[in-house]
C-alpha cells in the first residue's frame, strides 16, 4: 500500500504545483502591464475606487457601507473611516470606535448644515491616554437632485493636514455621486413598475366596455353562456389587475389570453378564427407580466375590427434551444411601416396625450421597451407589416436570464 | 450478415424520427382548443423523454458487450447508470427546477453571480458533451459496419452528418414526444427479442452459461480478428493474432482464451478477487462514484428538467425516470449472458459491443423470426444513438451559440451545431478500439468531479463562493479531464497508475469537494450577498412563492 499512497501524494502534489504555477503566471501577467509609478498609482486608485463603488451602487445600507468603508479608508489613507446616513452611523472601519457618539453627532451637524467640517482634539475628548484619534474630517455626501444623503467621516491620528482634508472632500464628492446613481437606478425601476401599472389601466376601458356589451346581449337569449362569460371576465380582470409580480410564466399568460379570446369570440362569433401552435416545452418560460396579451389584443383589433369577413389570429410559441420564439400574427388590414415607426417616435417624444389611436403604438412600444429593459437590447419586438397584408409581431425570450423569475 | 430487413428498419426509424421532429408538433398542436395547447408536459411523458434521451448506444450496445466480456464486475455499469437518478432525485432535481436555470452555466451565474465561473462551466459542458458524443458515433459506426459490412469510418461519419444536419435544420429541438417515443421503441426493441431469446434458450435445453470446461462454439464458425491479441487455445497452445487474421473453429471446439478477457467460468461469474489485488476493488468504487454522481452533471439531462412546471413535478419526473431506466437496464444483462452461449466468437474478434445486434440471428437462426428480430434490434440501436446524440448536440450547440459565439440567432445556432458536430466526428474516427461503455464512463467521471460538487454544494451549502467553485472545478474536473486525455491519447500504463487514470472518479471527486470547500472557506468574504434570497428561491416550496 506504501506505493499507492506515495503515488496518490505524487499526483496530488503535481496537481497543486501546476495550479500554483498557473496562479503565479497569472499574477505576473497582471502586473506587467503597469510600468511607471504614475500609472501604477492611477491603476491602484481607480481599482480601489471601483471596489468601493460596487457596494455603494446598492444604496446606503449597513452591509454595503461596511464593505465600502474599508476601500474608501484605503483610498484616503486615514486611521479610520465612517459612513453615516441621515439617521445613524452605518459603518466604521479602522480606529475610532469609542468616539462613535461624537462622530455621529458631528455627522448629524454636517448633514443638517450641508457643509463640511474639521474636528480637532478639543472636540474629540476622551479619557483614554493612548487614544489614537486626534482629529477628523466630516464631509457631506450629496445624493440625487442636490439632496444630502449622508456623511463621510475620516478619522486621523494627528491634526488633519490640508492634503487629507482635500482628499476627504473629493472622496466624499465621488462617493456621493455613486449614491446618487443608486437612487437613479431605483427610481428607474419604480418608473418601469409604474409603466406596467399604466398599461394595466390603459388596455382595459375599451375592452371592458365591449366585453360587457357582448355579455349583455346574451343575458336574455342564453343566460348560461352569459354566466360563464362573466366568470371568464372576472378571472381575466383578476389576472390583469393583480398587484404583485413583475414576471409571469408563458402558461399563465396564455391562460389569460384564452379568457380574453373567449370573450372576444362571444362578441365576434365565427368572424374570429384562432390558430394556436404552442410547444409544451416552453410553457414554463418566464416573461414580463402582460407582454403577450397586448399583442393579441392588437391582432384582434387589426385583424377584425376594420375589415369585413372573417379574420384569423394565430399565436405560435416554439422551442429554440436556449430561447423561446413567440409570434402573434393576424391577416387584417396591416399598416404602413412608416406610420408605425413615426407613431412610436412621436410617442417617445410626446409627454401628453398619445394621439388619435392610442392603443396600437402604446401597446407595442410598451412591450418592446419592457422586453429590452429586462432582457437587453437584443430582445426587442420585431414587427413585420404592410398595408393590406396583415401584421406579424415576433419576440424572442431567453429561457433563463439572471434576475428574472416568475412570481417575483 | 445478409439480413435484408436491417437497412429498411434503420431507414424507417430515422425517417420517423426526423418526420415527427419536423411535423409532429404541427400535427399535434394545431388546434383552436387552448386548454390542449397550454397543457404542460406531464411528469410521465417528460420522464419517458428523459429516458429516451439518456439511454444511449452505450446502454443499448455497450453494457451487454461489457457483460459478455468481463462478467459480473461490470454489472455496476447498468446499476450506476440507473442509480445516478437517485442522487439526482435526492439532491438536485427540485431545487434546480425552482432556481429557473436552464443549463449548468445558468445555475453558476444565478447562484454565484460570476461571469467567469459561467465561462468555466461552459467549457466543461462542451467537453463532457463531446466526450459523450464520441461513443455514440462510435456505436453507430460499429453497428453499421457489423450489419452492412461498410467500413467503420463511413458509418460514423454518415450518421454524424445526419444528426448534425437534422439538429441544425431544427428537426430535433427538444421535442418531448419524439424522445418519449424513442424510449418506448428502445424498450420494445430489446424486450421483445429478449423474450424470444429466453424461449430459444429453454428450447435448447438451457445450456450452461459458464460450462465447467470453458465456452464452446455451438456451430462451425469463422472469425476475422480485428484487434491484436494473444489467444490461448483449448489444448494449451498460445497464438498471437493480428488484425485481418482468419481463424476457423469446428462445432463444439472450445473458445480460445483471449488475453485481458474474463473467460473462465469463475472469472466471469464472480467479482474480481479483492484479496490479492486492491485495484479491481478501487476501479469498482471509482465506477460507482462516477455513475452515481455523474448523471446530475450531464448537460442534456438537466436541460429536460426545465420542461417541468415546478419543483414537485421535477421530483416526480425523476422518480418515474428511475423506474423506466431501471426496467430497461435489466435487458442488456440478458443479452450479455446469452451472448456467452450463442456468440462466443465475439470474444475472439474483440467486437463485443456488437453482441446485441448479432445475438437474435445467432440464436434463432436466419429464418423470418430471427431476421425480423434482428432488424428490430438494429432499429432500436439506431433510435438509441439518434436520440442521445441529437439531445447532446442540441445542448452543446445551445451553449456554444449563447456563451461562445454570443448571439442567439438561428444562424448562430446552426453554425454552433456544425462546430459541435464536427469535433466528435473527428474524435470518433480515432478511438474505434475502445469499449463504448468505458468512454461513456469517462464522461461520467468528468461530470462527477466537476458539476456534482458544484450542484450539491451550491444547493445545500450557503458558504460556497465563486472562487471556491472555480478552484474545485479546475482541480477536480481538471484532474479527471487529464486522466481522460491520458487514457485516450497517452501511452499504455500498468499497475496502480493505470487504475488511477482509467477510473479516476474515486480520487478526483473527493479532491473536487475538498478543494471547493477549502477555497470557499478561505475566501469567505466573496460569498454572494444575496445568498439568503437565492437559497429561499431554491428550497421554498413552489406553493409559497406566488
Amino acid at each position: 500500500m506504501g506505493g499507492n499512497i506515495s503515488a496518490v501524494i505524487g499526483v496530488f502534489s503535481l496537481v497543486s504545483v501546476l495550479a500554483g504555477a498557473l496562479f503565479a503566471v497569472g499574477r505576473l501577467r497582471g502586473r506587467r502591464g503597469i510600468a511607471t509609478p504614475g500609472q501604477r498609482a492611477t491603476y491602484e486608485v481607480l481599482h480601489t475606487a471601483g471596489l468601493a463603488a460596487e457596494p455603494l451602487r446598492a444604496g446606503l445600507n449597513p452591509a454595503g457601507a461596511a464593505k465600502a468603508a474599508r476601500h474608501l479608508r484605503t483610498l484616503i489613507g486615514s486611521e479610520g473611516l465612517a459612513l453615516a446616513d441621515t439617521d445613524d452611523l452605518l459603518a466604521l472601519d479602522g480606529r475610532g470606535a469609542h468616539h462613535r457618539e461624537q462622530l455621529r453627532a458631528a455627522a448629524r451637524r454636517v448633514i443638517t448644515s450641508e457643509r463640511s467640517t474639521v474636528l480637532g482634539e478639543a472636540e474629540l475628548t476622551c479619557n483614554r491616554i493612548d487614544c489614537p484619534v486626534r482629529g477628523a474630517v466630516v464631509a457631506p455626501l450629496g445624493g440625487a437632485s442636490g439632496r444630502i444623503a449622508g456623511a463621510l467621516v475620516a478619522v486621523t491620528g494627528g491634526a488633519p493636514a490640508p492634503g487629507l482634508v482635500q482628499a476627504t472632500l473629493e472622496t466624499a464628492h465621488w462617493a456621493g455621486s455613486q449614491v446618487a446613481l443608486a437612487e437613479l437606478d431605483s427610481s428607474r425601476e419604480r418608473l418601469a413598475r409604474a409603466e406596467v401599472r399604466a398599461l394595466r389601466a390603459q388596455i382595459s376601458p375599451h375592452f371592458i366596455y365591449n366585453a360587457l356589451t357582448a355579455i349583455g346581449s346574451f343575458v336574455r337569449t342564453d343566460p348560461e353562456r352569459a354566466r360563464e362569460l362573466i366568470l371568464e371576465f372576472a378571472e381575466f380582470t383578476r389576472y390583469s389587475f393583480r398587484a404583485h409580480g413583475e414576471f409571469t410564466t408563458l402558461a399563465e399568460e396564455l391562460r389569460s389570453i384564452d379568457r380574453y379570446l373567449t370573450i372576444e369570440r362571444a362578441r365576434f362569433g365565427d368572424r374570429l378564427q384562432v390558430r394556436l401552435q404552442i410547444a409544451p416545452e416552453v410553457l414554463p418560460v418566464t416573461l414580463p407580466f402582460l407582454c403577450l396579451q397586448p399583442l393579441v389584443e392588437n391582432a384582434v383589433r387589426h385583424g377584425l375590427s376594420r375589415k369585413p369577413g372573417t379574420g384569423m389570429v394565430s399565436i405560435e410559441a416554439q422551442d429554440a434551444g436556449a430561447e423561446c420564439h413567440i409570434t402573434v400574427e393576424d391577416d387584417g388590414v396591416g399598416m404602413d411601416p412608416a406610420t408605425l415607426t413615426a407613431g412610436i417616435a412621436e410617442l417617445a417624444g410626446s409627454t401628453g396625450d398619445p394621439g388619435d389611436d392610442p392603443g396600437q403604438h402604446v401597446g407595442l412600444s410598451n412591450v418592446d421597451e419592457r422586453l429590452r429593459s429586462v432582457f437587453g437590447d437584443r430582445f426587442g419586438l420585431v414587427v413585420e407589416t404592410g398595408v393590406g397584408s396583415g401584421t406579424k409581431v415576433s419576440m424572442r425570450v431567453p429561457k433563463f436570464h439572471p434576475g428574472v423569475r416568475a412570481g417575483s | 450478415m445478409g439480413n435484408d430487413l436491417v437497412v429498411p428498419a434503420i431507414v424507417a426509424v430515422t425517417l420517423i424520427t426526423v418526420a415527427i421532429g419536423f411535423y409532429g408538433l404541427r400535427l399535434a398542436r394545431t388546434t383552436s382548443d387552448f386548454l390542449v395547447a397550454s397543457r404542460v408536459v406531464s411528469p410521465t411523458w417528460n420522464a419517458a423523454a428523459i429516458g429516451g434521451e439518456y439511454l444511449s448506444a452505450a446502454s443499448f450496445l455497450g453494457v451487454a458487450g461489457l457483460i459478455l466480456k468481463y462478467g459480473v464486475d461490470v454489472l455496476w455499469y447498468p446499476v450506476g447508470f440507473a442509480a445516478g437518478y437517485l442522487a439526482l432525485l435526492l439532491f438536485v432535481a427540485a431545487p434546480l427546477r425552482r432556481s429557473g436555470a436552464f443549463t449548468l452555466p445558468d445555475f453558476c451565474e444565478l447562484r454565484l453571480g460570476s461571469r467567469r465561473l459561467r465561462t468555466l462551466a461552459t467549457i466543461f459542458v462542451i467537453f463532457i458533451g463531446w466526450l459523450y458524443l464520441v461513443p455514440q458515433l462510435q456505436g453507430a459506426g460499429l453497428t453499421l459496419a457489423t450489419l452492412t459490412g461498410s467500413p467503420y469510418p463511413i458509418g460514423a461519419l454518415v450518421v454524424g452528418a445526419v444528426v448534425t444536419a437534422n439538429v441544425a435544420l431544427g428537426g430535433m429541438r427538444a421535442v418531448t414526444f419524439v424522445q418519449a417515443f424513442q424510449y418506448w421503441l428502445k424498450l420494445t426493441a430489446l424486450a421483445l427479442p429478449a423474450i424470444f431469446l429466453a424461449l430459444q434458450w429453454q428450447a435448447d435445453g438451457r445450456p450452461a452459461v459458464t460450462p465447467p470446461d470453458g465456452a464452446t462454439f455451438r456451430t462451425a464458425t469463422t472469425v476475422v480478428v480485428e484487434q491484436r491479441a494473444v489467444l490461448t487455445l483449448g489444448d494449451g497452445q498460445t497464438l498471437e493474432v493480428r488484425p485481418g487474421d482468419e481463424l476457423s473453429f469446428a462445432e463444439g471446439e472450445p473458445v480460445p482464451e483471449v488475453s485481458g478477457v474474463a473467460n473462465g467460468a469463475t472469472d466471469w461469474l464472480l467479482p474480481s478477487d479483492a484479496g490479492s489485488d486492491d485495484r479491481g476493488l478501487f476501479a469498482t468504487y471509482s465506477l460507482i462514484l462516477a455513475t452515481f454522481l455523474g448523471t446530475m452533471g450531464l448537460p442534456h439531462v438537466l436541460v429536460r428538467f426545465y420542461t417541468n412546471p415546478d419543483g414537485a413535478a421535477a421530483r416526480r419526473t425523476t422518480l418515474v425516470v428511475l423506474a423506466l431506466v431501471g426496467v430497461f437496464y435489466l435487458l442488456p444483462t440478458i443479452y450479455g449472458v446469452l451472448g456467452r452461449i450463442y456468440t462466443p466468437q465475439l470474444l475472439v474478434t474483440g467486437q463485443t459491443d456488437a453482441v446485441v445486434v448479432l445475438l437474435p440471428e445467432a440464436a434463432l437462426g436466419a429464418g423470418t423470426t430471427g431476421r425480423l428480430l434482428a432488424a428490430l434490434v438494429a432499429a432500436g440501436a439506431f433510435a438509441a444513438f439518434l436520440s442521445t446524440s441529437s439531445g447532446l448536440l442540441t445542448s452543446v450547440a445551445g451553449v456554444i451559440s449563447t456563451d461562445v459565439l454570443g448571439r442567439g440567432s438561428v444562424r448562430g445556432f446552426r453554425l454552433a451545431t456544425v462546430i459541435a458536430g464536427v469535433v466528435p466526428m473527428v474524435l470518433a474516427l480515432n478511438v474505434s478500439g475502445m469499449d463504448v461503455s468505458q468512454v461513456v464512463g469517462l464522461a461520467f467521471a468528468v461530470a462527477a468531479s466537476s458539476f456534482c460538487p458544484l450542484l450539491v454544494l451550491g444547493i445545500w451549502w450557503r458558504g460556497l463562493t465563486d472562487a471556491g467553485a472555480a478552484a474545485g472545478i479546475l482541480v477536480g474536473g481538471g484532474a479527471a479531464v487529464t486522466s481522460v486525455l491520458v487514457t485516450v491519447l497517452g501511452p499504455a500504463l500498468t499497475g496502480w497508475p493505470a487504475s488511477l487514470i482509467a477510473q479516476p472518479a474515486a480520487w478526483t471527486v473527493p479532491l473536487a469537494f475538498t478543494v471547493m470547500v477549502a477555497v470557499s472557506l478561505a475566501t469567505r468574504r466573496r460569498a454572494p450577498t444575496d445568498v439568503g434570497r437565492t437559497m429561499l428561491r431554491l428550497h421554498a416550496p413552489d406553493a409559497l412563492r406566488s
